[in-house]
């Protein structure tokens, strides 16, 4: 192992990670302002993947291209699913919510398994063995591309959530919730808005990824607790946490692939994460909760 | 005495309920085929470790996704010690039971000092069973992902060796039901008791119980350890019954969630509910999964559709539907319909 090995598994975690990233900003903006952790994270990603999956095999659509496509659907299944059926259990206990998305997620993953079949499927694009040198540092062009559609993608999201009228309601819907009442704001509307676009960002993650890694129906666990790695690593709720954590776990799992052993890389994210659980339960950039 | 104290508060009907159905569960082995009997063993499995995940989560509230951690040290403990050192499960067993409540409690009071609850929790548990998993993945000794495999010979599947956990399969469902009926007794008998009424008050407000002057972070310890303990034991059955290990098998999330389905559709916090809900679950499954392959045979659905993924979009469809029209579970609507408890018992 030499400066070359680490340097280059440096840079292409740094790219996975902003990936990552994108896909923990759905499951925390859902949490940081409907309150409720998103069990089936992982499976609607999949289900992302699937679709653009489709689109490459029927209409030779080029993942990143179908980026808007997927969003636009899983933004129409996530403002339904809220509108329709997690609004009426708002008012039972945590766990109730959170069984109903795992149930959600079980739904998927079977649905997907019954349509797909169980084998991992990928696409094949023009430039998959492609790569770009920069000094030392070669770097594979469909992670190159990714890393920077996620970037383009997280970017809109924060200036959605920043400077629009919609964003600015919806972050005073998070931050109090009677208020944005009292105010007259249609919270049941703006809620049904922030799962759609939390499912869209997964939507957007999952098209990504699929040009970095095969989609089987069996995945969703996985990206599921990789998303609450992140999430809690870099703050339930906070925007930049979710992308700074999933570079920091981008960049751990890369090398601790390289240092260790590659199929020990998850355990030294769930290491991660619980010593961030135990030492700073509210993540690196997140606010305490009373 | 004894269960006059635990079951005073059924009436005529709600005895006459349960009997029949003690008896007609006692009778099984005599009258069903061979496949009604391994269907009936893995309803009674995933009622014991129903009833284990409910005690810490319906009686005690916390919730765990990660019992598939307890169950897989509880397998894996015995199963090496027979497989490597020739220990008989009957002694395993004691290392399997303390191993799992050690980790419990190692997780309990790490959670408990660093005041980590409600959904951190369940996190917390998902974790530590995926860090094992993996682990175990890299655990030579303990077969790694190749597997740990338990001798089974000619003689495995007759007579009657409690010692060895071999005999005929019969057996293994007398001795499943006998874990299942304790643990009832065991939910009853706690639910009556103290510690059942603290848990029940930490449950409901934390702080106003520790304002009362009940000591949280012990009872909240009590709670996780024995349900450790109990999935403990539930995996010593597995490694005996199913002979074979694999962590992605025994550990996987996918297993967490499967012990949390029998209690959330019988009803989380009653001590009956879970059983309901495995004896109610896993044979619709099994009906689903052979009507699906005869309208596969029939040429109506096509060959390629997975049956598994048919019996688990069933499970999911299930517990949605539980949550959204039943949320308290099955149990407690049918103790109502039927009226089986004298009101105003809250100890169904």
């Amino acid at each position: 192992m030499n400066l070359e090995t680490v340097a280059n598994a440096l840079a292409s975690g740094l790219l996975t990670g902003l990936v990552y990233g994108l896909s923990a900003l759905g499951l925390s903006v859902i949490f940081g302002v409907i309150r409720i952790v998103n069990f089936a994270h992982g499976e609607m990603m999949v289900v992302g993947m699937f679709i653009a999956l489709v689109l490459f095999r029927r209409l030779g659509f080029d993942p990143l291209l179908s980026v808007p496509v997927v969003a636009a659907v899983m933004f129409a299944f996530g403002y339904a699913l809220q509108h329709v059926i997690i609004r009426r259990v708002a008012h039972l206990p945590d766990y109730m919510q959170f069984l109903l998305l795992a149930a959600l997620g079980l739904i998927l993953a079977s649905g997907s398994l019954v349509i797909f079949g169980p084998d991992a499927q990928g696409v094949q694009v023009a430039y998959a063995t492609d790569s770009v040198a920069l000094g030392m540092l070669v770097v594979d062009k469909p992670r190159l591309y990714a890393a920077a559609v996620a970037l383009v993608v997280a970017t809109v999201l924060l200036v959605f959530f920043k400077y629009s009228a919609t964003g600015r309601a919806i972050r005073a819907c998070a931050d109090n919730y009677l208020g944005a009442k009292i105010v007259g704001l249609n919270v049941d509307r703006l809620y049904a808005l922030t799962f759609g676009v939390g499912a869209a960002c997964l939507g957007a993650a999952g098209c990504i990824i699929l040009l970095l890694v095969d989609v089987h129906p069996y995945l969703g666990p996985a990206y599921t607790l990789l998303g609450f790695v992140i999430v809690i690593i870099g703050g339930l709720g906070s925007l930049y946490g979710a992308l700074l954590g999933g570079m920091l776990i981008g960049v751990s799992e890369a090398l601790a692939a390289v240092v260790i052993q590659p199929s020990l890389k998850t355990a030294v994210s769930f290491g991660l994460l619980i010593l961030v659980l135990l030492l700073r339960p509210q993540g690196l950039l997140g606010r305490a909760v009373q | 005495m004894m269960l006059e104290r635990l079951f005073g508060d059924l009436t005529t009907a709600g005895r006459a309920t349960l009997g029949a159905f003690l008896a007609i569960l006692l009778a099984l082995p005599f009258v069903a085929s061979s496949y009604v009997n391994t269907v009936a063993i893995i309803c009674l499995y995933l009622a014991f470790l129903g009833q284990a995940w409910n005690l810490m989560f319906g009686f005690a509230g916390l919730l765990s996704v990660g019992h598939a951690l307890f169950v897989g040290l509880g397998a894996y403990t015995s199963a090496y010690l027979f497989v490597r050192h020739q220990v008989p499960p009957v002694i395993g067993i004691l290392a399997s039971v303390a191993l799992a409540g050690t980790a419990a409690a190692l997780i309990g009071s790490l959670a408990f000092r660093f005041a980590i609850g409600g959904v951190y929790f369940a996190l917390l548990t998902i974790a530590f069973a995926e860090f094992t998993r993996i682990l175990v993945d890299h655990a030579k000794f303990l077969g790694g992902t190749e597997g740990l495999f338990l001798p089974v010979g000619a003689t495995s599947r007759q007579g009657i060796d409690l010692i060895h956990i071999r005999g005929w399969p019969a057996m293994y469902y007398y001795l499943i039901l006998a874990l299942c009926l304790g643990a009832l007794l065991l939910c009853r008998l706690l639910l009556a008791s103290r510690m059942g009424f603290y848990w029940r008050a930490i449950r409901d407000n934390p702080d106003a119980a520790a304002a009362a002057g009940v000591p949280i972070f012990r009872y909240r310890m009590y709670a996780v350890m024995i349900s450790a303990a109990l999935a403990g034991i539930a995996g010593v059955f597995y490694a005996f019954y199913y002979n074979n290990l694999f962590p992605e098998q025994v550990f996987g999330i996918e297993r967490s969630v499967e012990v949390t389905l029998a209690p959330i559709v019988g009803g989380v916090g009653t001590a009956f509910g879970p059983i309901l809900g495995a004896f109610v679950l896993t044979p619709l499954g099994e009906s689903l999964s052979a009507l699906v392959r005869w309208l596969q045979a029939q040429g109506i659905i096509a060959k390629q559709v997975r049956v598994d993924g048919v019996k688990q979009l069933f499970f999911g469809l299930a517990v949605m539907g539980i949550v959204l029209a039943q949320p308290r579970g099955l149990w407690p609507w049918i103790c109502r319909r039927l009226r089986l408890f004298r009101p105003p018992s809250g100890q169904i």
